[in-house]
């Protein structure tokens, strides 16, 4: 019986350790998108912040806001779009450079400056994208573009 | 019964460790070849699953494999690698340099290293799989650049050295990416970078702008360089320009915007100017056409009329990192002397589907192409349909040949890398 046992484990063992390479080559880099956040993106269709965002950042940002590896950074999960309100109108209106880590991979690049967008197309295309691509955060008025810009 | 099970445990150590027969110096080509697709009559073996974020490649005579890295390591720049069983995958793999970057060519006896602003050499010790530490400064001063940033560089054999200095901007408009910014006029940028510079291969301590001289202009960036040892020319093929229909929507609708420019293939004679930010290259009408920055409206070609042309026009976006003149026996004859380009794949065809994300070959007969492009090594991606550059799991990015003839091509996802080989 103790020799059944043995081999059972043995043979349990070797088929793990002969799958296992399989399975970790297998696995998505890309984060998962939970459902209560898939049916709020589907709300954000007809948002007219999806316009602006498709005439003026879904060229770098792509189309599910995935960014470009190396490039462009990634606008899904990530407190860069989803925290301080303040710092990403100033991002948008004033661009940035220099190097940024966005969920633990590194970006060296420029985002021009977007000042010549009014402020509501500001308000509504930072809503859409907090709103966005799995993202469920908080709106961005008007006046909260205006603050920005003045100082 | 005992023998049973014995024979059911002898099938499956059998079979578990076939994959990873290493002791009789034979290369097996996996059944997949990796996952990617080759002609007839080619196969390939998966050197390595995982050396970091790849860029360029590099193999010794001795079969040492050095692949470049965008970013570090466990804090180095370089991934060495070494097969010490023969069955061409690698059993070692460690990290030298401090140097991140994507240029990395073995010359005299050290490992050329293109950082984003320098190129130094590390030198090779005999029979160590790392080079030492010690790394000496070749040519600096290059710009600090936050786009098309990398500095491939290419050796003629005659003592000099050609690095590519992209242009950091995608056509010198005033205001760097800005919808309505006109260009600049002349570009400024022509004067430091957006061409290839000329530099001794064995001098230490070059600055670009003084001890390196401009070889030709024009070029908006051409991370795909080399040198062809049948007829003495250097070649590259350049990023063409993004954005058309983003900025001049009523000149460009989004699928011209994802066609257009054509990535164009250079013949690089000295003096030689490319045209660009001023013109690009339309593959429909095949000419160089005066950019819309520059008050072109997508067919008059004006000032670019006495620019230098492509030798060959590839589709629009699809990212040429790599470029490869094959000089070896393995392949068969119509491979020899030919080209092989790796397509690094696009991101700015969006919203119309990305392209590009495979190797392809070009035939030459002396100087010029004897025929069109082919794709050659395909599947790279692992998805038919490439919406967003993130969906495709491997990039093809560097390129190789190594001393018995096999081509090695790196990815820059994982760092993962192929060596094709045909029997």
């Amino acid at each position: 019986m103790k020799f059944y046992s043995i081999f059972f484990i043995l043979l349990v063992f070797l088929l793990s350790a002969c799958g296992g390479r399989n399975q970790s080559s297998q696995q998505q880099t890309q984060p998962q998108t939970p459902v209560a956040s898939a049916e709020k993106s589907a709300e954000m269709a007809n948002h007219p912040g999806k316009k602006v965002y498709q005439s003026f950042c879904l060229a770098c940002h792509m189309a599910d806001g995935t960014g470009v590896p190396g490039m462009h950074p990634p606008l899904i999960q990530t407190d860069w779009v989803t925290g301080d309100k303040e710092r990403l109108i100033d991002i948008t209106l004033n661009g940035m450079s220099g190097k940024i880590e966005v969920n633990g991979e590194t970006y060296n690049s420029i985002m021009p400056p977007h000042s010549h967008l009014s402020d509501k197309q500001i308000a509504d295309v930072l809503t859409y994208i907090r709103k966005s691509f799995g993202n469920d955060a908080s709106e961005i008025t008007v006046t909260e573009v205006q603050k920005v810009r003045n100082k | 019964m005992k023998n049973w099970l014995f024979l059911i445990l002898t099938i499956v150590v059998f079979s578990c460790g076939k994959k990873d027969e290493t002791t009789n110096n034979q290369l097996v080509s996996d059944p997949d070849n990796g996952g990617i697709t080759l002609p007839e009559g080619f196969s390939a073996l998966v050197v390595a699953e995982e050396t970091g974020r790849g860029r360029h490649i590099a193999v010794n005579t001795n079969g040492d494999i050095y692949v470049s890295l965008r970013d570090h390591s466990e804090n180095k720049g370089i991934a060495c690698l070494r097969d010490t069983t023969g069955n061409g995958r690698a059993d070692i793999i460690k990290y030298a340099g401090e140097h991140t970057g994507t240029g990395i060519k073995l010359h005299k006896g050290f490992l050329y290293f293109g950082s984003d602003t320098a190129v130094v050499r590390y030198p090779l010790q005999a029979d160590e799989l790392l080079p030492a530490n010690n790394w000496e400064m070749i040519a600096r001063g290059f710009p600090q650049e936050r786009q098309h940033e990398a500095k491939p560089m290419e050796f003629d054999g005659q003592g000099n050295m050609y690095v590519t200095v992209g242009a950091p901007a995608n056509a010198c408009m005033e205001q760097m990416r800005t919808k309505g910014s006109p260009g600049m006029d002349p570009c400024p940028i022509l004067e430091y970078a957006g061409g290839i510079w000329k530099f001794k291969d064995d001098v230490l301590n070059q600055y670009q702008l003084t001890d390196g001289e401009r070889y030709a202009t024009g070029i908006r960036h051409a991370v795909a360089n080399s040198w062809n040892k049948q007829v003495n020319e250097l070649y590259v093929v350049q990023h063409g320009r993004d954005q058309l229909s983003q900025f001049f929507p009523e000149m460009f609708d989004d699928q011209q915007n994802a066609e257009l420019p054509a990535e164009e293939f250079f013949l690089v004679t000295e003096g030689a100017d490319f045209g660009w930010p001023y013109c690009y290259y339309d593959p429909f009408q095949e000419k160089k056409v005066l950019a819309p920055e520059y008050g072109g409206d997508g067919i008059i070609s004006e000032r670019c009329e006495n620019k230098t042309d492509p030798i060959m026009a590839f589709p629009g976006h699809i990212g040429p990192n790599d470029l490869l003149f094959y000089t070896g026996d393995m392949f068969p004859e119509k491979y020899h002397n030919g080209a092989f380009i790796a397509l690094h794949g696009s991101w700015n065809r969006a919203p119309e589907p990305q392209s590009g994300y495979f190797v392809v070959f070009v035939p030459f007969d002396g100087a010029y192409p004897s025929g069109d492009w082919e794709i050659f090594a395909d599947g790279f991606a692992g998805v038919e349909t490439i919406s967003s550059t993130r969906d495709a799991e491997y990039r093809p990015c560097g390129l190789t040949q190594g001393p018995d003839g096999s081509l090695y091509v790196v990815d820059s996802n994982k760092g993962k890398v192929w060596r094709i080989m045909y029997s």
